[in-house]
């Protein structure tokens, strides 16, 4: 063999050959689909069905189930089983966006600081470093406190919040790549920088960044829900499940359905999300 | 570093835990020299962190005097306050006084001292707060450490049975429940149903003096932490069981009581360390949480209280004191680390 064709043939490393829905096969796999399935179905569906309106009382306050109520009314005599119906809608929405932002603003940083030079990747390691020195929840709060609550402010705090770490898992994940000769090669070749991350490095990183995909997006909704309960996220007479826990608790004693319902939901969307997270972590581990 | 991990037995650490041997001619011991590296990154990481919190919370349209009194506030109201906050300084110049305030304990005062004229200032409302959160927080660690050994060394030893499956799997139903949800239902099992404990921290007094009230709060900051820290400590555990050593130990025939104890465990004091920093940090939002939910008269509701009020100069100082926390509990986590482990220590350098 000549060392001219030797050099042509940087082979990418062979794509793992498990089928990609394999992680579907262990049980908690399963189980976390269904129930992932059934919360985001009754958050984009409920609106829809939604027997009441969602802000105008239909009975006496704090009613249990009964009456045509199938889970009773809340603290304002509100439908319980209505706003429950239309209470998922804006944790998952705003969870998603926030999880999307994080994931592009973190993969990017993370690979721009381990390809970049060393002035680039100091910085904004430095940057990374500086915003991992809060408390998660105190940086949202701190911004809440100076810009008001808003959809946007909360985004971007959240953002701000679930970056770093992913940042920080890209780079190591990326530096690990980039000594590979297939990523040499095709600097070599002349592509530049963004064609390498895009087409060389994202795919080969791919199932590190998908590992940390169920512990960030619950985080984001722990955030979100956490927030709203604390009542600095929607105002009323909005409602999410999140902001019905809290001021349900007034009425926890004549009608429990008006905070377990929501709480309940809340339980489903994240232990569904910690299940497939799980699931998919513990199917890498095994192919490896 | 020279001696492969898997030799030592310690997993994971964080690379800015190299101790760098004495280079020559230095005098230093190199411990000291990483004490003394570690903690100025810790105070140059505070001041940056003491910036950001001043300039979010000034960096917003219209002003915080505005902001605290309301779009109906009367103008002599705003002009005193505008005065007592010196807000026609400069930013930088504010923002110096206020750290230089911070360093001998003053905070400044909060919205309703300045509106009403007396009343305590930040200080006086976070002292007395943060020390019913520091009790509500050690109280909780105090059963989490010997529970999360307890679980995890159980869950190790029984890798793959059900006993392990049991653990994990609870632990990871119970870690994903947002702490208000946990909450709750603790409140629906024990109040509602069994009428057993109070759902409510009473405001009057030191909620030390009645227990009663402080097993609901503790019971719900131990279910999210507890959780957290078991699934950390396994791995670290099950790491150690799985060297060399620890099959050499038992194959000499020493008894497993002590190879867990003087083997295992011991060698899995530095990522046990490092979990426990983890879930104390993973606590500083679980608390604000949990203090809301049980009105529990801690420095988490008084800021939640401060931030729904927009009383800027409470989210302030209240921010500043948990930032430093934080901080100060990553410095000491890291410090731990490195005095329970010989090779990080000594530099790397063998004696």
């Amino acid at each position: 063999m000549s060392s001219a064709t030797a050099e042509t043939k940087v082979a990418r490393p062979a794509r793992p050959r498990r089928h990609r829905w394999e992680m579907l096969r262990a049980p908690e796999g399963v189980i976390g689909l269904v129930l992932l399935t059934f919360t985001v179905a009754v958050a984009v569906i409920g609106p829809i069905v939604a027997p009441h309106p969602l802000a105008q009382p239909v009975g006496p306050p704090g009613e249990p189930p009964g009456h045509g109520f199938p889970l009773g009314t809340d603290y304002l005599g509100r439908d319980v089983l209505s706003r429950v119906l239309y209470g998922g809608w804006p944790i998952l929405w705003l969870s998603a966006v926030i999880t999307l932002f994080t994931y592009v603003i973190g993969v990017l940083i993370g690979m721009v600081a381990a390809l970049g030079r060393r002035l680039t990747d100091s910085v904004l390691m430095r940057f990374v470093d500086l915003l991992l020195a809060f408390p998660p929840l105190l940086l949202v709060l701190v911004l809440i406190a100076s810009a008001g609550s808003s959809s946007t402010i909360l985004i971007i705090s959240i953002v701000l919040v679930l970056f770093p770490g992913l940042a920080r898992i890209v780079r190591s994940a990326t530096l690990e790549v980039s000594t590979a000769g297939y990523i040499e090669a095709a600097f070599a070749r002349g592509e530049r920088a963004p064609a390498v991350m895009w087409h060389e490095i994202l795919p080969n990183i791919g199932p590190v960044i998908l590992a940390d995909l169920g512990v960030r997006f619950s985080f984001a909704i722990a955030l979100v829900a956490g927030v709203n309960f604390l009542g600095l996220g929607e105002s009323p007479p909005s409602a999410n499940w999140a902001l019905m826990v809290a001021e349900n608790n007034v009425v926890i004693t004549s009608n429990v359905w008006g905070v377990l319902a929501p709480a309940v939901m809340l339980m489903v969307l994240t232990v569904s999300i910690n299940l497939l997270g799980d699931a998919y972590v513990r199917n890498r581990s095994k192919a490896r | 570093m020279s001696v492969p991990e898997e030799q030592v037995g310690v997993q994971q650490l964080d690379p800015k835990l190299d101790v760098k041997p004495a280079a020559a001619g230095r005098r230093l011991h190199p411990l000291l020299d990483f004490v003394l590296r570690r903690l100025a990154i810790g105070l140059v990481t505070l001041v940056a962190a003491s910036a950001v919190i001043f300039w979010a919370t000034n960096a917003l349209p219209g002003d915080v005097a505005q902001a605290t009194l309301g779009r109906n506030a009367n103008p002599k109201a705003l002009a005193s306050m505008r005065h007592e906050l010196h807000l026609e300084e400069p930013l930088l110049t504010r923002y110096v006084d206020w750290l230089g305030g911070a360093v001998h304990g003053e905070l400044g005062n909060p919205a309703s001292t300045i509106t009403q004229g007396v009343g305590p200032s930040v200080a006086e409302l976070i002292g007395p707060a943060l020390r019913n959160t520091l009790w509500l927080a050690l109280i909780t660690f105090a059963l989490l450490v010997p529970l999360t050994v307890l679980l995890a060394t159980i869950s190790a030893l029984r890798v793959g049975r059900p006993a392990d499956y049991a653990i994990s799997y609870s632990s990871l139903l119970l870690g994903s429940l947002p702490e208000f949800v946990l909450g709750t239902i603790l409140i629906l099992i024990f109040f509602t149903q069994l009428n057993l404990l109070p759902p409510l921290v009473l405001p009057t007094g030191n909620p030390l003096d009645d227990p009663e009230q402080l097993v609901l709060p503790v019971l719900t900051l131990l279910g999210v932490s507890l959780s957290f820290a078991v699934r950390q400590l396994r791995v670290g555990v099950i790491h150690a069981l799985n060297q060399e050593y620890v099959t050499m130990a038992r194959l000499g025939g020493i008894r497993e009581y002590r190879v867990l104890w003087r083997y295992a465990l011991r060698n899995s004091l530095a990522p046990a360390i490092q979990s426990f920093a983890q879930t104390a940090l993973y606590l500083f939002g679980g608390t604000v949480i949990v203090e809301a939910l049980y009105s529990y008269p801690g420095i988490g509701r008084e800021l939640v209280q401060a931030v729904g009020s927009r009383d800027i100069s409470t989210v302030q100082g209240i921010t500043l004191v948990l930032t430093s926390a934080y901080i100060l509990i990553n410095i000491v986590a890291d410090l731990a680390v490195v005095l329970v482990v010989p090779r990080l220590r000594t530099g790397g350098e063998s004696r």
